[in-house]
């Protein structure tokens, strides 16, 4: 790029950081003044100043439209991070989780105050039990895999219950996120992990080897991570039954069969929901999220509190573990879960409908087909057949061209698109796993296949030049991650 | 539908550039018995956004919204002013529809803004490092006991009588399955230093909270000390991080890990969440922390730029060795947490927190000059706790129905709280208080009790 004498490049600012301009004598915040100045701090007065450095309004805002002007966006184009669902977020969503009604509400206020809040949790419950057909949901887990804990615990909660606290082995798929065997250990058990067939799908003989009279549940994605449905999932759930142990369903990929599904047929003890997926709450560059966790008729007794039911005098909140929270496994934190996120998941079923969920499972479920078929001649997909919500490609059709998954994906950058996710799973070689989600258009579907078609051709007749060093029209070039490792540098200094 | 793009005429020329019949050609994996072909019954159909917007604003006005009335909750949750610029630079696009930075040459928007709150975290709390944000202050408090243990291979935790009663829940549904054996204090307004007793050379680290739910601030210098003399880490923890504008900061009086409630500083109350856990430590503890690290690091030009880093700490890589399955955080909420500091700057934020201790001394003295009525907490910084003649958890009702909503009953949080505990009522105050307020709340209390 050009060196210019102001360091910005046209449109693209220049970005220092608050701590190089700010000044610690200013402030763009302006306070009435204080009226009485006694007070009551004992001897806890700060001693010194934070060193926080202020900027008035016109400096903040400037200063973050420019640093916002570095990131991609959903709103900005195609995002199709497989595994990560990056849909588009109705601003409806956003004005209603700002209603005073909603945003300006205190948790601890007296429940008669905030019958509206309890009545939308209510609301919510409902969407996600009847969606599923289980039996009972536990909303306050703040994220995906703060929900697969909610559920871990209830599954133990429940072994302890019934004698079998011996049962502390947890079964986990090679190909799962890494949020199911971190979740199971930080519950307390042990993980052994089962392989996966030649077409993708969980080894029904490894897992089915590996029961045993410790096995306290299986984790299975469904949809795996593959973008597969596993086609004997209720075979491995009444394995699991038939054992003693119980079925968890990392529900991340529920995108693709919401409203073709019933998830309780399939044999399904506890399953964790990503609003921030499915449900479209914005990921707001990580975060924050919600991750509900609907529970089977045997695990729903064990939910964590708070519980909203409904009584004859209107909605209460069961905050503390007695009456119909008896046997309730614990608090998973303060307060409530995520109220922001479920007004704004609400919106979105109710905007959708039942008819408009069924329709959001199958043209996510489309377009993934599509950019497969689009691309299988050019590409090599991981798998035979077709997919569901995510097309997973391996490295194999860039053999012999020095060109990696990783080049690849950043010369996407160059094209305007998000890179796909790149090496997961872990079980298929340089894994490129395309989710393109129900809210892109035929015409940016096209866009995005023509880009991939002609990377995937010069890649293969050796045309190396949009791959070395990129991307080379991004805000940074490719970043030293190895040296930010070796000597980690975390605040300004 | 309005959210979805394609025609049927999309859809079936896609079909056919695929080779397929139908749609339900793809879903043939599915267990028959499993399938749905037909929306769900009990479901309503779609709906316009007006109509939307006309069901979920009728729940929104049965609640009382804590602005229109005199409000004085706390106990974990506060009601400041946030400036409207930083709700504008949230909801921008670029921020808000935007994914955990994996790819930093196009997410340097939200990596600068990360490692601008690590900076500001860490200088706030008086810490050498801190992450990129936890889930809230209460899970934030968990995952620093588990640390503390595996940072010292011990599994004892002594928890002190004053760190909110939310917290020690989720510290405890965390701790008891890993088998940490954890010991809670009872409840007490101002002892955090009970903890010393009980220090041992095989407690992991013990939890003190400044202020305490009870508002108390004091010292806890003397508690790091005779802990760290033990090999026992200490864990700080506090619940409104507006105190540390005026008060003594956690890392300053010795904890080697603090953690707390990030939510007074640029997020709204939204009834309990989203909120933005704080979570900070000594350098020599980095690579063991949980969460996400923005670091600094130079691009192919030699220009400065930021990355995730530390990742192999993490689940996506360590798996079941990874220090916490932490994957999506509060980055919403942390960026709104960053651009309001910005707009105070540490001049800002001493005077909103001047005005809010200002604003809890004018509510101590209106509430002492009540007959049976009792300040209990000597130090604090915006909240208070009160004894009173009845419990305190029928007194926020008949306050309540007065149109006044005057604080958090403590038993609301500690159900089996001891029946003097049972008459002690949590009372906060901000900036976003009036003195009209505090005359409404010691005249309605004066009426109730």
């Amino acid at each position: 790029m050009e060196n210019t004498t102001s360091g910005a490049i046209g449109l693209l600012q220049k970005t220092e950081l608050l701590f190089e301009y700010g000044r610690l004598d200013v402030s763009g915040v302006d306070v009435t003044p204080i009226a009485n100045p006694q007070t009551r701090l004992g001897k806890m007065k700060r001693q010194q100043n934070p060193q926080l450095p202020g900027l008035t309004e016109p400096e903040a805002v400037r200063h973050y439209v420019r640093l916002s002007q570095r990131n991609y966006a959903i709103d900005l184009g195609m995002f199709p991070l497989g595994s990560c669902t990056m849909k588009h977020n109705p601003r409806l969503n956003e004005a209603m989780a700002r209603l005073a009604g909603f945003a300006d509400i205190h948790p601890l206020q007296p429940q008669s105050t905030v019958q509206g809040a309890l009545e939308l949790m209510h609301e919510l419950s409902f969407w996600l039990t009847t969606l599923t057909g289980m039996q009972a949901v536990a909303l306050s887990p703040k994220a995906g895999a703060h929900g697969e804990q909610c559920g871990m615990l209830a599954i133990r909660a429940a072994l302890d219950a019934n004698g079998q606290q011996h049962r502390r082995r947890v079964l986990v798929p090679k190909s799962a996120h890494g949020t199911n065997p971190a979740t199971a250990a930080q519950c307390g058990f042990t993980v052994d992990e089962i392989g996966q067939t030649a077409n993708g799908r969980v080894d029904f003989a490894d897992f089915y080897a590996k029961l045993g009279d410790d096995v306290a549940a299986v984790m299975i994605t469904n949809p795996n991570t593959c973008g597969l449905f596993e086609p004997q999932i209720k075979e491995i759930a009444d394995a699991i039954h038939a054992a003693g142990g119980y079925f968890y369903c990392d529900g991340a990929n529920f995108n693709a069969i919401v409203g073709k599904v019933k998830i309780a047929e399939l044999g399904v003890d506890a399953m964790h929901i990503n609003l921030h997926k499915t449900f479209s709450t914005p990921h707001g560059g990580g975060g924050p999220g919600s991750g509900p966790t609907v529970l089977s008729t045997a695990l729903a007794p064990f939910a964590p509190v708070p519980l909203v039911v409904k009584t004859a005098n209107g909605f209460e909140l069961v905050e503390n573990a007695s009456g119909e929270a008896e046997q309730a496994f614990g608090r998973m934190v303060a307060f409530h879960g995520q109220m922001g996120m479920y007004v704004r998941a609400l919106a979105y079923m109710l905007s959708h409908g039942g008819d408009g969920l069924k329709q959001v499972a199958e043209d996510a479920v489309l377009n993934a087909n599509y950019i497969l078929a689009s691309l299988k001649d050019v590409m090599s997909p991981a798998f035979d057949g077709y997919c569901m919500h995510e097309a997973l490609f391996d490295d194999s059709f860039l053999e012999g061209t020095g060109v990696t998954t990783l080049d690849f994906a950043k010369a996407m950058i160059d094209e305007g698109f998000h890179p796909m996710t790149m090496y997961f799973p872990l079980v298929v070689h340089g894994a490129m796993l395309i989710e393109p989600t129900e809210t892109e258009s035929k015409n940016t579907l096209d866009g995005f296949i023509a880009s991939t078609r002609a990377l995937a051709v010069a890649a293969r007749s050796n045309d190396i030049s949009k791959f070395d060093h990129a991307p080379h029209l991004a805000p940074s070039k490719r970043l030293d991650e190895v040296m930010a490792a070796r000597k980690p540098v975390l605040k300004y200094v | 539908m309005r959210y979805l793009p394609l025609s049927d005429e999309n859809r079936q020329s896609m079909l056919g550039a695929i080779g397929a019949k139908n749609v339900d050609d793809f879903f043939t994996d599915i267990p028959v018995f499993a399938r749905l072909n037909a929306p769900i019954a009990e479901l309503p159909s779609h709906k316009t956004e007006l109509e939307v917007s006309r069901h979920l604003s009728a729940m929104a006005a049965k609640n009382v919204a804590a602005g229109s009335v005199p409000f004085f909750c706390g106990a974990g949750a506060y009601r400041h002013h946030v400036p409207a610029s930083v709700d504008h630079i949230i909801q921008r696009s670029e921020f808000l529809t935007t994914y955990t930075p994996y790819q930093p040459e196009i997410a340097q928007g939200t990596l600068q803004t990360l490692f601008e709150f690590q900076t500001q975290v860490a200088r706030l709390l008086d810490c050498e490092v801190a992450n990129a944000s936890m889930y809230d202050g209460s899970t934030a408090c968990a995952e620093a006991v588990v640390m503390a243990a595996r940072v010292t291979k011990r599994n004892k935790i002594i928890i002190s009588g004053g760190v909110h009663p939310h917290y020690v829940a989720a510290a405890q549904t965390l701790a008891q399955n890993i088998g940490l054996e954890i010991m809670v204090l009872d409840a007490s307004i101002d002892d955090e230093k009970a903890v010393i007793a009980h220090l041992a050379s095989d407690i992991a680290c013990v939890v003190v909270s400044c202020p305490n739910v009870f508002g108390t601030i004091s010292d806890l210098s003397d508690i790091s000390r005779a802990a760290q003399a033990q090999g026992s880490l200490v864990v700080g923890v506090f619940t409104e991080v507006m105190a540390f504008g005026l008060i003594e900061p956690l890392g300053a009086m010795g904890c080697d890990i603090v953690v707390g409630e990030g939510q007074s500083i640029g997020n709204a109350l939204n009834f309990g969440g989203p909120y933005v856990g704080l979570f900070a430590t000594r350098e020599k503890y980095m690579r063991q922390m949980p969460g996400r690290l923005a670091g600094e690091t130079v691009d192919l030009d030699g220009n400065r730029g930021f990355v995730l880093t530390l990742s192999t700490r993490e689940q996506h890589i360590r798996r079941e060795k990874a220090t916490s399955n932490i994957c999506t955080n509060s980055g919403l909420c942390a960026l709104a947490f960053t651009v309001h500091l910005s707009l105070l700057g540490q001049k800002g934020l001493g005077q909103v927190a001047a005005k809010c201790h200002e604003m809890a001394v004018e509510v101590a003295q209106a509430l002492e000059s009540i007959d049976r009525v009792t300040v209990l907490t000597e130090a604090f910084f915006n909240e208070i706790a009160v004894s009173l003649p009845k419990p305190a958890a029928q007194v926020v009702d008949e306050l309540a129905a007065k149109g006044v909503l005057g604080g958090v009953p403590y038993s609301r949080l500690d159900p089996n709280c001891s029946a003097q505990m049972r008459n002690v009522l949590l009372v906060a105050a901000t900036e976003t208080n009036t003195k009209d307020d505090i005359r409404a709340l010691a005249d309605a209390l004066k009426e109730v009790l």
